[in-house]
C-alpha cells in the first residue's frame, strides 16, 4: 500500500497522479455517493410528484363517464292524468311513486325488444336505475304535459353499484353483502350492454350539475360549488386587488421610515405565515358571529379568503414596484410631475403586469383553500340550487369546490370518492392554467431594464 | 333603503359630483385651461372624493356598530332570572333576533300591519303557529319577554337604518355641497386630493395591522370566556382531552400538543433530508438545464391544493400502509388498524413540505459566497468535502431558520391531518396509532350544532390562539435567524 511505504519513509514512492491511491479512491466515492443522495432526493420528490398526478389521473377521470340505460317509456294517460284535462295541477299531483310503474313497464318492453332472457322481476330489474329516475320523468312530464300518451325515449341514470360494475369497483365478489344490488341483476346488466341499451358515456351532468344526497352519488356533480367559488373568487379579485395595490404604493413610495411602518412590514410578513385555520376562526368569529352575515354565505368565504390572499399580492406587488428603476420616477418628477402623478402615471403602468402575475397567483391559492371555509360552515349540506341573481350567489349558502371535494371524501360510500378524485382534477385544471396564464403574461410583459 | 342601493345612490352622486366640478371649474375659467391651478379632473375628483369617502366611511362604522349596540340596549331588557335553566343569554338573544327577522318578513311582506304588531300580545296569541303561517319557521315557542324585545329590537332596527340611510345621505350632500362652493380656478385641487389619496392607501396599508389586531382580539375575547367557565391549569397542564357535549368535559392542550408535535416531527423527518439533499444537488451540481426543469417541477409539490394531499392521504397512502403493517398486511406484522394514522399524516405532510425546504435552502446555499467554495476546493477538498465542510456550516444558521419554517407550517397544516390522523387524542410514541391535532380538534369542535357558550365550543379559541402563538414565534424566531444569517454576508 503506497500509505504504508510512505509512512515507513521509502527512498522511492511508488505513488503517482496516474494511479489512484485508496484514499483518493475513497475520497472520490464518498464524492459520488454525496452526488448519488442528491439525485436520488430529487428523484424521490419528483417520484411523488409523479404517483400524485397518476393517481389523481387513473381514480378521477372515472367521475367523467357515467353508465346510463336507454329505454323507451310510454307516458301512460291512464297513470298520469285520469281526468285527460291536462290539468298541470293535477298532473303535479302525481307523486314520483306513481311514475314507478312506468319504468317497470318500459323495462319489461326493453326485455322483449331486445329478446334477453331472465327470471328477474321488473320490479328487480328497475332497481339497476338510479333513484332519481322517477323524478327524472316526473320532471320531464311537468315540463312538457302535452306529451302525455306518447312514447318517448329516455336516457336513465344507473344506480352507482352498476355504475361501479362497468368502472370495474364493484365485482361479483365484492357485492356478497350488499344489499343493494344481486349478482342476478349483474347478470341482467350484462345482458343490457349486450343488447346495447347500457352503455358508459360521458356525463357533463358531473360538471355543470349540483350535489346529490348521499344515496344517489351517481347524480353528484360540483357544478354548483363550482360557482360557490367563482363568486368568492370574484369577491376576492374586487377587494384583495385594490387594497393590496393601494397598500403596496404606500409603503413602497411614500411610507416614510420610522417605526409605524416597520410595524406594518413585520404585521404583513407575519400575516402571510399565519396558518389558514386561523383566518377561518376570525371569519366565524367577526364576520359570523359579530356581524351577523349569513353562514356558508360565498360573501363571508370570500371575505376571509381576501384576508388570506391581501399578504401575497401585497408581497408581489411590491417586487413589482421595486423593480421599476428610479430612473423613470425622476424623469417624471424632472418634467413637473408631482409625485403622486409620477407613481400613478408612470410606475404603475410600468408594473401592471408584475402585479396581475401575483394576484393570478394569489388568487390560485385562494381557490384551493379548504381549511378556513370548514369554520364558516360551507360544509354538511348539499349544494343543490345554482344561484340565479348574482346577489343570490353572494349571500345564499353555497359550497366551494374545494370544500365539496372535502364533503364527498367524508360520505361513506366509495362512489364517492371517485367523485372526489374528478373534483380535484377539475380543481387543478383552474389551478394548473390560472398559473400558465400568469407565467404566460410574465414572460409576455416582463421588461428587462 | 335597502344597503345596496344607498351604496349605490351615494356613488352615483359621486359620479354626477366628478362631472359638475370639472364642468363648473372649466366654466368659471372661461374655458380656459391655464388660468386653472390644477388639471381639471382634479377638480371633479375632489368633489367625487368628498361625497364618497366620508358618506362610506360612516356607513361603514355604522354597520358595525349598530348591531353592538342594538343588542346591548336590547339584551338589558332580558333580566337574567328570565332566562330558562340550560340556557343563557346568547341563546336568547339569537331567539329575539330571529323572532325580530319574522317580524320584519311579516311587515314588508305585508302580511301584518305595523299596529298589528305592535298589538302582538304572546299571552294571548300563538306567536309562533302566526309566523309560521306567514313562513317564517321558529324553532320553538314565543315567550312574552322575548317578544317584547323582539319588538323592541325590530323598532330599533328599523330606526337605526332609517337614521343610517338620513346621515349618510346628510353627509354624501353636504361634501358635495362644500367641496363644489370651493370649486374655483385658484383653488389648490390637486393637492388636496392627493392628500386624500395619499390617507387612502395609508387606510389600505393599515389594514394588515387591523387584521392582526382582529385575529388576536376575536380569539382573546372567547378565549376569556373559555377561561372563565373552564380551569386554565386544566386546560394547559391537564393530561386528557375528553369533551363532552352534556358538560363536565376535560378539555386539555397537551395531548392535542403531543400530536401535533409527533406529525410535524415525521413530516419534518421525510421533508428535511429530501429537501436538502434535492437544494444542495440543484444548487452545487446541477447544470443549468437540469436546474431549468427540475425546480419547477418540485415546486408544483408547493402549489398543490392541502384537499388534495388529504385525499391522498386518506385514499391511497393510508390503505397502502394498512397493505404493508396491518393485520393481513404484506408485512404480516399487524400494527396499524386504520387508514389514519400519524405516519400516514406524517409522510403526506412531509411530501407537501418537500419544495418548501428545498427552495428555502436553494436560496440560503445561494447565498453562501462563492469565494469559501473557491478557497477550499482550491486546497484541494472535493465538491462534496467543500459542500459538508465549509458551505453546509456557513448555511447553516439560514437552514435551521429554513427548517423552523418548515415546522410552523406543518403545525398549522389543516386539511391533512384532519383526513389523515385521525380523532384519538392520547399519549403514544407509536407512529402506527391515530391521533389528533390542535387543528384538526378546531375544526370539529366549531363545526358541530354547539353554541357558542359551551366551553366545548369555545376551548376552539383558546386552541386557535395558542396554535396562532405558537407559529408567530416560530416565524418570528425563523426570520430573525434568516436576517441575521443574510446580513452575515452582504
Amino acid at each position: 500500500m503506497t500509505d504504508t511505504t510512505q509512512n515507513t519513509g521509502a527512498v522511492t514512492p511508488i505513488s503517482s497522479l496516474h494511479t489512484l491511491d485508496a484514499r483518493t479512491k475513497r475520497r472520490n466515492a464518498a464524492e459520488n455517493r454525496f452526488k448519488l443522495y442528491g439525485m436520488i432526493a430529487i428523484g424521490i420528490g419528483l417520484l411523488m410528484l409523479v404517483t400524485l398526478l397518476t393517481t389523481i389521473l387513473s381514480k378521477g377521470t372515472g367521475a367523467f363517464t357515467q353508465t346510463f340505460v336507454t329505454m323507451e317509456v310510454e307516458l301512460l294517460e291512464s297513470k298520469l292524468d285520469k281526468s285527460g284535462e291536462r290539468d298541470l295541477e293535477k298532473i303535479k299531483k302525481v307523486t314520483t311513486f306513481g311514475y314507478a310503474p312506468l319504468i317497470k313497464t318500459a323495462f319489461e318492453k326493453t326485455v322483449e325488444i331486445h329478446g334477453i332472457e331472465t327470471d328477474l322481476k321488473s320490479k328487480t330489474m328497475a332497481k339497476i336505475l338510479s333513484k332519481s329516475a322517477a323524478s327524472q320523468l316526473r320532471n320531464y312530464v311537468i315540463a312538457n304535459p302535452d306529451q302525455i300518451g306518447q312514447t318517448i325515449e329516455f336516457r336513465f341514470l344507473a344506480n352507482s353499484r352498476v355504475d361501479g360494475y362497468m368502472k370495474g369497483r364493484v365485482t361479483r365478489d365484492s357485492i356478497a353483502n350488499d344489499k343493494n344490488i344481486t349478482p342476478a341483476q349483474l347478470d341482467f346488466v350484462d345482458q343490457l350492454i349486450e343488447a346495447g341499451a347500457l352503455k358508459k358515456t360521458f356525463n357533463i351532468d358531473f360538471i355543470i350539475g349540483a350535489d346529490a344526497s348521499d344515496q344517489r352519488p351517481e347524480a353528484a356533480g360540483i357544478g354548483v360549488a363550482m360557482m360557490g367559488s367563482l363568486f368568492m373568487m370574484l369577491v376576492v379579485l374586487a377587494l384583495a386587488l385594490p387594497i393590496g395595490v393601494a397598500a403596496s404604493i404606500y409603503l413602497e413610495e411614500f411610507a416614510p421610515k420610522n417605526w409605524i411602518t416597520d410595524i406594518i412590514e413585520v404585521n404583513i410578513s407575519n400575516l402571510a405565515a399565519v396558518p389558514s385555520i386561523v383566518f377561518g376562526i376570525l371569519g366565524l368569529a367577526v364576520f359570523i358571529n359579530y356581524m351577523h352575515l349569513p353562514q356558508s354565505a360565498p360573501l363571508v368565504g370570500g371575505l376571509v379568503l381576501t384576508l388570506m390572499t391581501l399578504p401575497t399580492i401585497i408581497i408581489s406587488t411590491r417586487a413589482a414596484l421595486k423593480a421599476v428603476p428610479p430612473s423613470i420616477r425622476d424623469a417624471a418628477l424632472g418634467v413637473g410631475a408631482s409625485k403622486m402623478q409620477a407613481v400613478f402615471h408612470h410606475v404603475l403602468p410600468l408594473a401592471a403586469p408584475g402585479i396581475l402575475t401575483g394576484t393570478i397567483i394569489g388568487l390560485a391559492q385562494a381557490l384551493g383553500e379548504t381549511a378556513p371555509l370548514l369554520l364558516i360552515g360551507m360544509i354538511g349540506f348539499i349544494a343543490s340550487n345554482m344561484p340565479e341573481t348574482v346577489g343570490e350567489g353572494l349571500l345564499s349558502p353555497n359550497s366551494a369546490m374545494p370544500a365539496q371535494i372535502y364533503e364527498w371524501a367524508k360520505r361513506a360510500d366509495p362512489a364517492f370518492y371517485e367523485r372526489a378524485w374528478g373534483g380535484i382534477i377539475i380543481l387543478l385544471i383552474f389551478l394548473i392554467s390560472m398559473n400558465t396564464l400568469a407565467v404566460l403574461l410574465r414572460r409576455r410583459f416582463e421588461r428587462r431594464w | 333603503m335597502p344597503l345596496s342601493w344607498l351604496v349605490l345612490l351615494v356613488l352615483a352622486l359621486a359620479a354626477a359630483g366628478y362631472f359638475i366640478g370639472r364642468i363648473r371649474v372649466l366654466k368659471l375659467a372661461g374655458g380656459d385651461i391655464r388660468a386653472l391651478h390644477s388639471l381639471p379632473i382634479y377638480y371633479g375628483t375632489n368633489v367625487a372624493l368628498s361625497v364618497a369617502v366620508p358618506a362610506i366611511a360612516v356607513l361603514l362604522v355604522w354597520l358595525l356598530a349598530q348591531p353592538t349596540l342594538i343588542e346591548r340596549s336590547v339584551s338589558g331588557m332580558i333580566a337574567p332570572e328570565m332566562i330558562p335553566e340550560g340556557s343563557n343569554l346568547n341563546l336568547v338573544m339569537s331567539d329575539v333576533r330571529r323572532v325580530a327577522d319574522g317580524l320584519n318578513t311579516a311587515i314588508s311582506g305585508g302580511a301584518m300591519s305595523l299596529a298589528e304588531v305592535e298589538a302582538m300580545d304572546a299571552t294571548v296569541v300563538d306567536v309562533r303557529a302566526r309566523l309560521g303561517e306567514l313562513g317564517v319557521a321558529l324553532g320553538q315557542d314565543v315567550r312574552p319577554e322575548v317578544l317584547a324585545a323582539a319588538k323592541s329590537y325590530r323598532s330599533a332596527a328599523v330606526t337605526g337604518n332609517t337614521l343610517r340611510t338620513l346621515i349618510v345621505l346628510a353627509l354624501a350632500g353636504i361634501g358635495f355641497g362644500i367641496s363644489f362652493s370651493k370649486t374655483k380656478p385658484d383653488y389648490r385641487a390637486r393637492n388636496v386630493v392627493e392628500r386624500a389619496v395619499l390617507a387612502l392607501l395609508m387606510a389600505a396599508a393599515s389594514l394588515a395591522i387591523l387584521t392582526t389586531v382582529g385575529i388576536v382580539l376575536s380569539m382573546l375575547f372567547e378565549t376569556i370566556n373559555f377561561f372563565g367557565l373552564h380551569n386554565w391549569r386544566d386546560f394547559f397542564f391537564g393530561t386528557t382531552w375528553a369533551p363532552n357535549f352534556r358538560g363536565d368535559s376535560e378539555l386539555s392542550i397537551l395531548p392535542l400538543l403531543w400530536g401535533t408535535l409527533y406529525i410535524s416531527f415525521i413530516a419534518l423527518l421525510v421533508a428535511v433530508p429530501i429537501g436538502l439533499f434535492a437544494a444542495i444537488y440543484l444548487s452545487e451540481y446541477a447544470g443549468p438545464k437540469t436546474r431549468a426543469i427540475a425546480k419547477p417541477l418540485l415546486e408544483i409539490l408547493a402549489g398543490i391544493p392541502t384537499i388534495v394531499y388529504g385525499l391522498f392521504a386518506l385514499l391511497t397512502v393510508g390503505p397502502l400502509l394498512v397493505n404493508m403493517f396491518g393485520q393481513s398486511g404484506s408485512l404480516g406484522l399487524g400494527w396499524m388498524s386504520g387508514a389514519t394514522s400519524v405516519l400516514t399524516a406524517g409522510i403526506v405532510m412531509g411530501i407537501m413540505l418537500i419544495p418548501f425546504v428545498s427552495s428555502l435552502s436553494d436560496d440560503i446555499i445561494n447565498a453562501v459566497p462563492q469565494t469559501m467554495r473557491d478557497g477550499s476546493l482550491g486546497l484541494g477538498a472535493t465538491p462534496s468535502e467543500t459542500i459538508r465542510q465549509v458551505v453546509i456550516p456557513a448555511a447553516l444558521p439560514g437552514i435551521v431558520g429554513a427548517i423552523l419554517l418548515a415546522a410552523s407550517r406543518a403545525i398549522g397544516e389543516t386539511m391533512i391531518v384532519v383526513m389523515g390522523a385521525g380523532a384519538i387524542a392520547k399519549f403514544s410514541a407509536n407512529p402506527f396509532e391515530s391521533m389528533t391535532t390542535i387543528t384538526t380538534r378546531i375544526v370539529s369542535q366549531l363545526t358541530g350544532d354547539g353554541d357558542f357558550a359551551s366551553p366545548e365550543t369555545l376551548v376552539a379559541f383558546a386552541l386557535g390562539l395558542s396554535l396562532f402563538v405558537l407559529t408567530l414565534g416560530l416565524n418570528v424566531l425563523a426570520l430573525y435567524i434568516v436576517r441575521k444569517y443574510r446580513e452575515q454576508y452582504e
